[in-house]
């Protein structure tokens, strides 16, 4: 797993990869109630805002990691958004996608990076 | 946080791993490990105990406690004479335009009123007090007395297995109990929909009281986060968001808290701050009013959201004031201000989020049953 400073993993899958946010993201954000996901097939940039993301609390996004190709979504978030909560690592990813340039996750943070960093 | 005030339960509210952030000049508590989202359905459920130390509470007091309600009455358009010895009202100081300088409780404790104001208008609300009754009345900002709430269907049991009055309060009555050895000032009121009661207590005793009540198993603490969402289900307004010096008491839909007797053709009618406009606006009506919103889809719609009459008219006609996810009804829920004619219920507008327009059906208040003990 990978890991940004906004507090997204990302896990390659074969020539994609799975993005989803941490426990830690999870946590601050509190109770999820609403997931607003981007459209299948779109072309995303690096720090777009990609998924609308509200707990109990307050609205914030996700961006997209790195510049590419949106290609799958997990749909069940929008039905059910307290899955964020239960397995934001896990069950509770968000889309894959396709990205330009694989070597992009190379810069990225690993788990113990990401621990230091979340201190 | 070096400048904000702290309430008597700040240490206990830090044991309790709450969660504290600046709210009104206080180090509050927003929530606590359960989080927001448990904490309200707890205290809908069962109860939840809250710190609300950082409300004014103060003492307005005269020889003859007549020239004390009379006082009272000039600056706000409630019926303070009329009210019974231990019984409690809802009222908001107004000013000359017809706004709302802020809401407050107030309680005729017979040789004296007992107001609790807003914490963030507590100061201003004592000065503009002082400049209109002193000498007369003296104005009295307890700076010894913590405010607890508890709330929820089991607050009856859980408070009177510490004295067996509180159970034969109803609502909007007000007693002195004594709780652990110390002289309490219980109502039986709050701000979330639910049963319960607001306990003023001396600063000595609150931290074993709030640690008694907690003890009991129906009892949870709740925070701020939690308060926030259970008094938009119940359609309570929140000050400085929901009512504000620009709103009138008509807009904010209040006229039921002015008593007939402050009315056009009432015995003391008028003789308050705004009140050529608050009671022409009772007769003739005002040209905005604050109404309940229930967003279609899933997608909350927060303070600040404009609100249009289609998916492509120009002008918004209204404003989201208050509004978020309503743990209890299971839907996003709001409140705002919109244009008299698109202030019926059932009326369909459409909130502007993220560049799209989205339906909202005006709804009526509160999303939520209350469960007030008449």
């Amino acid at each position: 797993m990978k890991f940004t400073e906004e507090h997204e993993w990302l896990r390659v899958e074969g020539d994609e990869v799975v993005v989803g946010i941490t426990t830690h993201a999870a946590e601050q954000l509190g109770d999820v109630v609403f997931v607003e996901l981007p459209d299948e097939g779109a072309t995303v940039s690096k720090d777009d805002e990609i998924v609308v993301i509200e707990s109990v609390k307050a609205a914030s996004d996700i961006l997209a990691p790195l510049d590419g190709e949106i290609t799958e979504l997990n749909e069940v978030l929008v039905e059910e958004p307290s899955k964020v909560n239960e397995d934001p690592e896990g069950e509770a990813w968000f889309f894959k996608m396709k990205i330009e340039d694989m070597s992009a996750l190379d810069d990225m943070m690993d788990e113990a990076a990401y621990k230091k960093y979340i201190g | 946080m070096s400048d904000l005030e702290r309430t008597p339960l700040y240490n206990l509210h830090v044991s309790l791993g709450a969660k504290m952030v600046p709210f009104a000049g206080y180090e509050m508590p927003v929530q606590y490990p359960i989080g927001v989202m448990k904490e309200h359905l707890q205290c809908r459920a069962a109860a939840g105990l809250f710190d609300v130390s950082h409300m004014g509470q103060v003492i307005l007091r005269a020889d003859d406690p007549e020239v004390a309600k009379r006082g009272l009455e000039r600056l706000i358009p409630q019926d303070v004479a009329g009210l019974a010895e231990g019984r409690q009202r809802y009222g908001f100081f107004t000013n000359d335009e017809g706004g709302i300088e802020d809401d407050l409780m107030f309680a005729n404790r017979g040789d004296h009123l007992f107001l609790v104001v807003n914490a963030a208008c507590k100061q201003n609300d004592v000065a503009r007090m002082r400049a209109a009754l002193e000498p007369e009345v003296t104005v009295k900002l307890l700076e010894n007395r913590a405010l607890l709430a508890l709330q929820g269907p089991e607050a009856e049991k859980v408070l009177a297995a510490h004295h067996p009055d509180v159970a034969a309060l109803r609502f909007m009555d007000v007693a002195t109990v004594a709780l652990a050895g110390a002289e309490c000032w219980v109502s039986r009121s709050g701000y979330t929909g639910e049963d319960g009661y607001e306990i003023s207590v001396p600063v000595a005793a609150a931290t074993e009281v709030a640690q008694a009540l907690l003890s009991h198993p129906a009892v949870e603490p709740i925070g701020l986060g939690a308060r926030d969402s259970l008094r938009l289900e119940a359609g309570l307004c929140l000050y400085g968001h929901d009512i504000d010096t620009g709103t009138s008491p008509v807009e904010a839909a209040f006229t039921w808290a002015i008593q007939k007797v402050r009315r056009t053709g009432g015995d003391r009618a008028g003789g308050f701050p705004g009140a050529d406009r608050i009671l022409s606006e009772i007769t003739d009506g005002a040209p905005r009013r604050r109404v309940g919103l229930r967003p279609e889809g899933r997608a909350p719609m927060r303070e600040g959201t404009p609100l249009f009459s289609s998916e492509s008219s120009a002008a918004p006609v209204g404003l989201v004031t208050s509004g978020g996810f309503g743990p209890s009804v299971g839907a996003p829920v709001a409140m705002g201000y919109v244009a008299a004619e698109f202030a019926g219920v059932d009326t369909v507008l459409y909130g502007e989020l993220r560049g799209k327009r989205l339906p909202v059906r005006v709804a009526s208040l509160p999303f939520v049953a209350a469960g007030f003990k008449r």
